[in-house]
């Protein structure tokens, strides 16, 4: 497929309703103010420009390069997307790069996208955008501060929205904080580190072609302090409440079983379906299983016949 | 990538024609469908097995119906398991009482409720996956952006989202060349053990130009299509054809499949 951080893409049975519905809503807000904030700035360009970036970026996703032992470092495009587009742009690249690749690769979900969308793109992107403009700011506009923001911002968005997956699963009570919160950041701590170099790769290619793509000032790309802040308070907040959540759990199990209140009330899984038990059958186990392929072979057997009968039709007229 | 890898990149297009009923449905009743059904998936409580089993078969029928063909569908559903792995954790933070004991290091205890959560994850997600390649596999890009119109997502956004495909392949072909030259060019070896040349971060680095080159020509192209498009008349609105009507019978397709998942939804409240 094209793309490979597929570590990164919830597929979906992992997150709760509840957790996805409020993922899909806050992506939609930030999808809906980003459509209009680049439309002002961009005006009747909008749709090739981003289009073709988003293109862009889903095949750049297909660049790799062998670190060790079979593995590659993978690039996932947010933090670049952003340095020279800008956040707002960047999120509506990356909502077309992730929900293509949940539409049509199935790579991520389609109820998960919105959690999907909100980590890669919107986090992703907000997240690049404070880091690499707090640090280049402290850098100077030298050469050396360009490329060190981008590795900063590059590893940055991974790490965060990393652990911005671990957080969501942990409180759709799919796994446990305490041991998806290190994993995943360990991991992606990692990952990141090719994510920073492919970006700083990338930037030196621009800065030495288009150097008013890297360099120009934020504004004309619709960023602003209060982003700035937004941004680097993001990273800051997951960074802190990760280990927190690690540490006290109780808080994410709260919110999991709040979620999850449907399947506790039910009690153990085979006292579930008393009335399931097929006659004939003792064990009410197999009989649950019985009773559930029969269904499953009643409606197979009336598909596969529709199905028949259709080739039947067709056959003739060939 | 497991398909070959100097080829043009067409065969990247999910979908694939068939003469069935799924593919003749709307794409947006199929596009509705899809997403009801990954949502009483979703919804359906942990350790439910049998509704399992009655929501693998409605997906397997589609399947079936689809004429897309049980083995592949199924081949490549179990693609995004591996991500399964996320709730591993459970199978030994599940609580009492303990399934089995693994005999690795002092023991480690495997807990039944976790086993039979991490268990229920794992279906439902592939329940979901099957649907969701049916989907993708039996409606055609276009249709796809009909049904997002009529689900109300902005036009704007689904332009952009058209115009992203259209020139995925030619952006994808782009990359193919770059690595293709890249290939050439840096020591890669046919022979299996051989190393890569350079050490990690010069390849890192290479990998990031090809980024940045790729990313250049893309803008230049945005500019040039564009040009295009407003030498066309292309004025910032997005003109489109009104949507076609859906024919009676397909309304019927709708509401008695949501009927089903309702009943499945009810069975899963009830027991």
């Amino acid at each position: 497929m094209l793309s490979k951080p597929a570590e990164m893409h919830i597929p979906d049975g992992f997150l709760s309703v509840g957790v996805s519905i409020a993922l899909w809503i806050v992506a939609l807000i930030f999808i809906a103010i980003s459509l209009r904030k680049v439309n002002q700035s961009l005006g009747e360009r909008q749709v090739p420009l981003m289009g073709v970036l988003a293109a862009c970026i889903f095949a750049g996703q297909m660049l790799n390069f062998t670190v060790a032992g079979g593995t590659s470092g993978h690039l996932m495009g947010a933090a670049l997307a952003t340095i020279l587009i800008g956040p707002w742009a960047s999120i509506l690249v990356m909502t077309c790069v992730v929900g293509a690749q949940a539409l049509l690769f199935q790579d991520g979900g389609l109820l998960a996208l919105g959690g999907n969308i909100v980590n890669m793109g919107i986090i992703g992107s907000f997240v690049s955008y404070g880091i690499f403009t707090v640090i280049k700011r402290l850098a100077g506009e030298r050469r050396v501060g360009v490329f060190l923001s981008g590795f900063t911002a590059g590893w940055t968005s991974i790490v965060v929205a990393a652990l911005a997956v671990a957080l969501q699963l942990a409180a759709s009570g799919t796994t446990t904080a305490n041991i998806a919160v290190p994993t995943m950041g360990v991991v992606h701590m990692l990952i990141g580190i090719g994510e920073g170099l492919i970006t700083v790769g990338a930037l030196s290619v621009v800065y030495a072609a288009r150097r008013d793509l890297v360099t120009g000032d934020a504004p004309a790309k619709g960023g602003n302090r209060g982003l700035v802040i937004g941004g680097v308070l993001i990273a800051v907040l997951l960074a802190v409440a990760s280990p927190l959540a690690s540490a006290f759990p109780d808080g994410l199990e709260w919110v999991a079983e709040q979620q999850g209140f449907l399947d506790k009330a039910q009690g153990p899984a085979f006292e579930l379906f008393p009335d399931y038990v097929v006659p004939g059958i003792q064990n009410e186990a197999l009989a649950t299983i019985a009773a559930g392929l029969l269904g499953m072979l009643i409606v197979l057997g009336a598909a596969s016949a529709l199905a028949w009968s259709r080739r039947k039709r067709a056959t003739p007229s060939v | 990538m497991a398909a070959p890898q100097f080829m043009h990149l067409h065969y990247l297009d999910p979908y694939q024609p068939r003469d069935s009923v799924v593919h003749a449905l709307d794409a947006r009743i199929k596009l509705s469908l899809a997403v009801a059904f990954i949502l009483v998936v979703a919804l359906m409580p942990m350790g439910a097995w049998a509704l399992y089993a009655l929501l693998l078969a409605l997906s397997l029928s589609v399947i079936v119906l689809s004429e897309l063909g049980v083995g592949p569908v199924l081949k490549r559903s179990v693609l995004a398991l591996p991500f399964v792995l996320a709730a591993a954790p459970l199978l030994i933070t599940g609580g009492l009482p303990t399934l089995v004991t693994l005999p690795i290091g002092g023991g480690i205890p495997i807990s039944a409720p976790g086993a039979a959560r991490f268990a229920s994850i794992a279906i439902k997600s592939w329940l979901s996956l099957q649907m969701a390649i049916v989907l993708a596999s039996a409606t055609s890009f276009p249709q796809l952006l009909l049904a997002m119109r009529a689900l109300r997502v902005p036009k704007l956004f689904v332009a952009t989202f058209g115009l992203m495909w259209r020139y995925l392949f030619v952006l994808a072909d782009e990359t193919q060349r770059m690595l293709r030259a890249r290939a050439a060019r840096s020591g890669v070896s046919g022979e299996p053990g051989r190393k890569v040349g350079g050490s990690v971060i010069w390849r890192a680095r290479v990998a990031g130009a090809m980024a940045g080159s790729l990313f250049l020509r893309a803008i230049e192209r945005g500019d040039r299509i564009y040009l295009a498009m407003a030498s066309r008349g292309y004025d910032g609105e997005i003109r489109s054809f009104p949507m076609p009507v859906i024919p009676r019978a397909q309304w019927v397709v709708l509401f008695a499949a949501f009927f089903v998942l309702a009943l499945l939804l009810g069975l899963s409240l009830v027991f």
